[in-house]
């Protein structure tokens, strides 16, 4: 394929992918700029042991995550206060809903979508990253496991965090009736 | 009064929970993701439904969860439409700095 039909063709998602994990826009555009030159200079090389979009895909990774780790600014929060809790029992504590405002509007549609955006981004990078492929690309477990270098357990693993932290984020909205 | 009533549940639903062919919300837990693929077997769906019936707290959990999902869903399909337009100035980048 001619490399300007494959930068055409891919630099979208690329892009978007670079933004979910640097979260600023010009990092992004230096880490799909990175992406796309170990692409073409890989090109020949690409023995299809994986599919080439599996390929891409964890070479954008690798690349936005290096920019990601030089950046000494970052702060990761933590999760664990955001998992459902169980007694010694193994029963599970209802979670406790706060009310952030009483008489609110209901969100029109675009709101809706920036605060899922928001509270996604939010999320600590193993776990958002994880959400992103899964949900977002609709990428299977097994390739997100190739992508990321793990082993398909523990994307399970974290996606069933990352979906229970934006559950209980999104709690006030969900309970309410407003999404 | 509430937090007594839910606390005399739990001590209940602790001792239904230990009885064979049921789960705990805990064990529960870690069904949700293969239940959502359609990766459990057989035996282990009827255990999951089974836990669904009684526990309430499960069944509004998954519920919420379910509805999460869907938020997200929703703004994926929204952000994928908006990215129809391709950013000119990186392609053209892009293709500079493959030719140095």
């Amino acid at each position: 394929m001619d490399f300007e039909v494959l930068v055409r063709t891919n630099v979208t998602w690329i892009l978007a992918l670079a933004n979910v994990i640097l979260k600023d826009h010009a990092k992004a555009e230096d880490a799909a700029q990175l992406a796309f030159l170990k692409i073409h200079k890989g090109l020949d090389q690409f023995e299809g042991r994986s599919s080439m979009k599996t390929w891409m895909y964890r070479i954008v990774v690798n690349e936005a995550l290096m920019i990601r780790r030089k950046d000494k600014s970052r702060e990761e929060s933590l999760i664990d206060a955001m998992l459902p809790r169980f007694d010694k029992n193994g029963c599970r504590f209802a979670e406790e809903t706060i009310n952030r405002e009483t008489g609110e509007t209901i969100l029109s549609k675009k709101q809706q979508q920036d605060e899922v955006q928001r509270l996604i981004l939010a999320l600590p990078d193993q776990y958002r990253i994880v959400l992103y492929l899964r949900d977002i690309e609709e990428m299977t477990t097994a390739q997100v496991a190739t992508v990321l270098d793990i082993s398909e357990a523990n994307v399970k693993v974290r996606l069933h965090r990352a979906r229970a932290a934006l559950k209980k984020s999104l709690g006030p909205f969900l309970a309410g009736g407003k999404f | 009064m509430t937090a007594k009533v839910g606390s005399i549940r739990r001590v209940l639903n602790g001792i239904l929970f230990k009885l064979p062919g049921m789960i705990t919300c805990a064990q529960f837990e870690d069904f949700i993701v293969a239940y959502l693929d359609g990766e459990l077997t057989k035996e282990e769906l009827r255990i999951f439904r089974r836990h669904l019936l009684v526990c309430r707290d499960c069944k509004r959990y998954l519920a919420d969860y379910e509805r999460a999902m869907k938020c997200v869903k929703d703004m994926s399909d929204e952000i994928k439409s908006d990215l129809a337009d391709v950013p000119e100035d990186l392609v053209r980048a892009v293709l500079a700095a493959r030719q140095k």
